[in-house]
């Protein structure tokens, strides 16, 4: 791009937007509203793109409080209580610097839910990364990783769950989602309506600085372009001990019934804060640029307006309790003063000394953006890539071996290293915490709890994005139907390459219409969610990602089931039945040295009977361990439910005229593995048979063996030490090679 | 009369309200106790939480020991009021000067969060199993400081193995003398960096956290009026 391209092209709008901008104003719109129209009309912000397409999910439910289009969603737990809840990409901030782009995503995630007026309670943090024997992936690594914990740590929300997964397609893409669940009584929700004529709108929080100016537009709207750390002024810094003084500043005036609305400053600041929050009542704004308070002087209006700084909030407060607002605010040490006002009609006015600086309906901004259908197109290489089916290749070597070589993969060991660095006990209700299928975090002074799963398979969705989009919802329901929950909603995050490439928008609208199916089946409406555009760079784009955040209710959590073998002598069970599915698994990948295939099946119907009987299982108290399968198949699964307890076992793997690795290794769908309470088998049985689950006996839970009968045998304490010593392995190469 | 145990909440505090919690778990009459305030409400005994008073931006607990709430906290800790601080807690009574010592980032220079076990020391060496989530939990002192320290018996907890035993592999962060928690000579004041209002509960874990509520609540109870 050079110095001589027209404004316009340089904030990256195009010429049509341009013309149009042009339209709506009934003139050529002036620098800063030219900026602002760039913020509000960019992907990020407007979902230009992916409008169309997302209109087609499943949104309503009776247990849907609040649907997409607000800061975060929220469904009814009963009892008054609202979970709510969102989940939202930071990867283009966290590739050009991974700490801080990482923690001001926790940042923004947990001021969305805020906006509702809800305590944050929980974090998942879903991660996606470059093979480790890349020293740039282990620096983005483990950079992300401490910049999740530098602000979730120290602003005391625990981080409870999440994932990590490895592919080259995310070396130069690194792929960070952040997901914040949070409570509020169900009449206390703020969900943004309320607002009339000449309330005040008051600033709260940090000073406005030039951080993050241009980040929806220049690096979260565009791909990676090699000279990216030169992006590093468009990302910002965050302030953890600031925000935890704002959540608990705006937790307490929306107690004490001192807020009409608030939301938060996120992408495209305070443009969009003020113009979104104007155009949902049907109102207009004076906003008056003077009365922003500064972190640096001779700050340019659309500076101001544009400005991604951290850690402020934008209050919609009534005239008569402003004074008892900033009263609040000053108590915990937060600044807040009022920056304009809402009036009738429907322009947003911003003043700078006292010149009108920008005029535009605030409605152009926030609600008319450009809406694309853009061309779609299957890929010419699919067909050939799901040909190679991985079951027909001969298995190259042992099935110990084998079984070694996935456990110990990085996508299935397990991921203690990640998460000790995170708090994962603050406040004081996490009765289940990382590293199992589904975080449980207990409302307070009850017994419900909720279950959170985050989940997504980008291999699948490669091969066929359909079936990747279905999948992410089948496996986050299931996690959380492993322990006893009934599955309630969904969030996403859709992490895609560029879709102005016909294939990548293809793939994009086939996911989404497999999300849509599975949520449908599932009974799991969608509440809200972020697509992630432009994960490319070089031409070279990441899998499609869909991750799924699912929130489940357990009425009870003292009935949660755990995935660990709790004892010896238990009959251990498998639910589901195995097929020959070997595409897109952990063990085509690691051991047969393919992607390739196509995915597992998927029957909705076979999988939501499987949630029904695991649910029904925990209300009866039959299980004494549930643990559902996914990567790396039965063989993984049983000897993760070993090492959790530290209980090994002796187990006869079904063959059903499978190969004995494809017995092990398939990732066929619908499946769990579970352990029945002593003496409660044959009421068990009959329960699988009564809810059309098919049901397997293994064998039986002891000893120290993993001892997979007729095939191999393996002792517990060597698969732990691969299960846990991977990820540490990998990075403490980190610190010898520098 | 249930004794009153107050907590203090600084900016940043974040294990104020799981410590309240825990108070009342225990069978104490929990007092929120703010840090901009000249007393401490009365209290029979003082809580300073977890968390990372003031962003602990400068250096842990160096803030938070000149809030105007700290000088009412060492007045009632010099007339033998049980003083409990935990995590953030233990970083403001050394900083404040209340313990010798000091502590550092974790020698493997991460935050970490697990359960660990600890050894009641002079005390039967019961083995308490807790929590602990710092990246600055290292205690440190110098020769001198460590050598009183020892001869003075002040050391309330050391991190040990599952057994009891003693062993460098069972210290989470480096700590000296495998130091988790420290007494002051006269025994009222005790910091500790694991979290034991994380461990009273039998539903979420472990309650290895009783056995250091049981002796804040016994010595608190001592101070209330028959």
């Amino acid at each position: 791009m050079t110095a001589e391209a027209p404004l316009h092209r340089r904030l990256a709008l195009t010429d049509p937007e341009f013309d149009l901008i042009a339209e709506k104003l009934g003139r050529e719109a002036n620098h800063s509203e030219l900026a602002m129209f760039a913020a509000m009309w960019s992907e990020h912000c407007s979902y230009k793109s992916s409008k169309v397409h997302l209109r087609t999910l499943p949104t309503r439910g009776p247990r849907v409080l609040v649907g997409p289009g607000q800061d975060a969603g929220a469904v009814d737990l009963g009892d008054g209580v609202a979970c709510v809840f969102k989940m939202e990409s930071h990867s283009h901030p966290s590739a050009v610097e991974p700490v801080q782009g990482a923690a001001t995503g926790v940042g923004g995630i947990i001021r969305d839910v805020l906006s509702m007026g809800a305590r944050p309670a929980a974090l998942l943090d879903p991660l996606r990364f470059g093979p480790l024997d890349d020293p740039r992936n282990r620096y983005l690594f483990s950079g992300v990783v401490s910049g999740i914990g530098l602000y979730g740590n120290c602003i005391g929300v625990p981080t409870v769950g999440g994932e990590v997964k490895f592919a080259p397609c995310y070396g130069p893409n690194p792929t960070v989602n952040v997901m914040c669940i949070g409570f509020a009584p169900v009449d206390g929700l703020l969900s943004g309506r309320r607002g009339s004529a000449g309330d005040e709108l008051l600033l709260l929080g940090a000073f406005t600085g030039r951080d993050g100016i241009g980040g929806v537009s220049v690096l979260a709207s565009r791909a990676l372009e090699a000279d990216g750390h030169e992006s590093r002024p468009s990302v910002q810094i965050g302030d953890p001990f600031a925000e935890k003084l704002l959540v608990e500043a705006c937790l307490e005036l929306a107690a004490r019934g001192l807020l009409q609305g608030i939301q938060d400053l996120g992408g495209a600041g305070l443009t969009c804060a003020v113009s979104e929050t104007a155009a949902r009542l049907g109102l207009g704004v004076e906003l008056d640029l003077g009365r922003v308070p500064l972190r640096e002087p001779r700050m340019e209006p659309l500076e101001i307006l544009t400005s991604e700084s951290q850690e402020r909030m934008l209050a919609v407060v009534r005239p008569e309790d402003v004074e008892a607002a900033i009263e609040v605010c000053a108590r915990w040490g937060i600044a807040a003063g009022p920056i304009g006002s809402l009036r009738s009609g429907g322009e947003m006015v911003v003043t700078s000394e006292d010149e009108v600086v920008a005029r535009v309906p605030a409605r152009a901004l926030a609600d008319e953006g450009p809406v694309y259908r853009r061309p779609m197109e299957r890929p010419g290489w699919l067909d050939q890539v799901r040909d190679d089916d991985p079951v027909r290749r001969p298995l190259p070597a042992s099935l110990e071996d084998a079984f070694y070589k996935v456990l110990g993969s990085a996508n299935a060991a397990g991921k203690r290293w990640v998460y000790e660095q995170y708090d994962s006990i603050v406040q004081g209700q996490t009765v289940f915490g990382p590293g199992a299928d589904a975080a449980v975090i207990r409302i307070e002074g009850t017994v419900k709890a909720v279950a959170v799963s985050a989940d997504g398979n980008g291999r699948y969705a490669h091969l066929d994005p359909y079936l990747g989009g279905a999948h992410s919802v089948a496996e986050a329901a299931r996690n959380v139907a492993s322990v006893g929950a009934l599955p309630l909603a969904i969030t996403n995050c859709l992490n895609f390459g560029n879709p102005e490439r016909p294939e990548v928008m293809w793939a994009f609208a086939e996911t989404v219409r497999g999300i849509a199916e599975a949520c449908v089946a599932l009974g799991t409406p969608v509440t809200g969610g972020n697509v992630s555009f432009y994960n490319e760079s070089g031409g070279s784009a990441i899998y499609p990602t869909p991750v799924v955040g699912m929130i489940g209710l357990l009425e009870d959590y003292r009935l949660l089931v755990r995935p660990g073998f709790a004892s010896p002598g238990l009959t251990i069970y498998l639910l589901g039945r195995t097929l020959p599915e070997l595409g897109g698994s952990e063990f085509a990948e690691v051991v047969l040295g393919t992607v390739s295939g196509t995915p597992p099946s998927l029957d909705l119907e076979s999988e939501a009977r499987l949630h029904a009987f695991l649910r029904e299982c925990s209300l009866r108290d039959l299980l004494a361990s549930s643990h559902d399968l996914s990567d790396g198949g039965l063989a993984v699964g049983l000897a993760e439910c070993a090492i959790a307890g530290g209980v090994g076992f002796t187990a006869t793997i079904p063959s059903d005229g499978l190969g004995p690795h494809v017995a092990l290794f398939s990732e066929s769908a619908s499946r769990a593995v579970v352990t029945g309470r002593a003496g409660r088998e044959s009421e068990l049985e009959a329960l699988a048979a009564e809810h059309g689950v098919p049901m397997t006996r293994l064998g039986l839970t002891g000893g120290s063996q993993l001892e997979f009968t007729g095939h191999f045998a393996v002792p517990l304490a060597d698969a732990l030490v691969e299960y846990e010593g991977t990820i540490p392995r990998l990075m403490s190469a980190a610190l010898v090679s520098g | 009369m249930k004794p009153r145990v107050g907590v203090v909440t600084f900016p940043g505090s974040l294990d104020d309200r799981d410590a309240l919690r825990a108070v009342a778990v225990m069978g104490g009459q929990p007092v929120p106790v703010w840090h901009g305030d000249a007393g401490i409400a009365d209290a029979d005994a003082i809580i300073l939480p977890g968390g990372f008073s003031y962003g602990d931006y400068l250096r842990t607990g160096a803030i938070a020991r000149f809030a105007p709430v700290m000088t009412a906290v060492r007045e009632f800790a010099e007339a033998g009021g049980p003083v409990l601080g935990i995590c953030n807690g233990f970083q403001v009574l050394c900083e404040a000067g209340m313990l010798p010592g000091a502590l550092i980032r974790n020698r493997s220079l991460s935050f970490v969060c697990r359960w660990v076990h600890m050894r009641a020391e002079g005390d039967g060496g019961e083995v308490l199993e807790v929590p602990i989530k710092h990246g600055q939990g290292q205690f440190v002192a110098s020769p001198d400081d460590l050598a009183a320290i020892e001869e003075q018996g002040t050391v309330a907890f050391r991190y040990c193995a599952p057994d009891g035993s003693l062993d460098e592999r069972f210290n989470p962060n480096g700590s000296a003398h495998g130091i988790a928690g420290l007494r002051n000579r006269a025994g009222n004041v005790l910091g500790l960096m694991p979290h034991p209002e994380h461990a009273v509960d039998p539903d979420l874990g472990p309650t290895g956290g009783h056995h250091v509520f049981q002796w804040l609540l016994t010595a608190a109870g001592q101070r209330v009026p028959a």
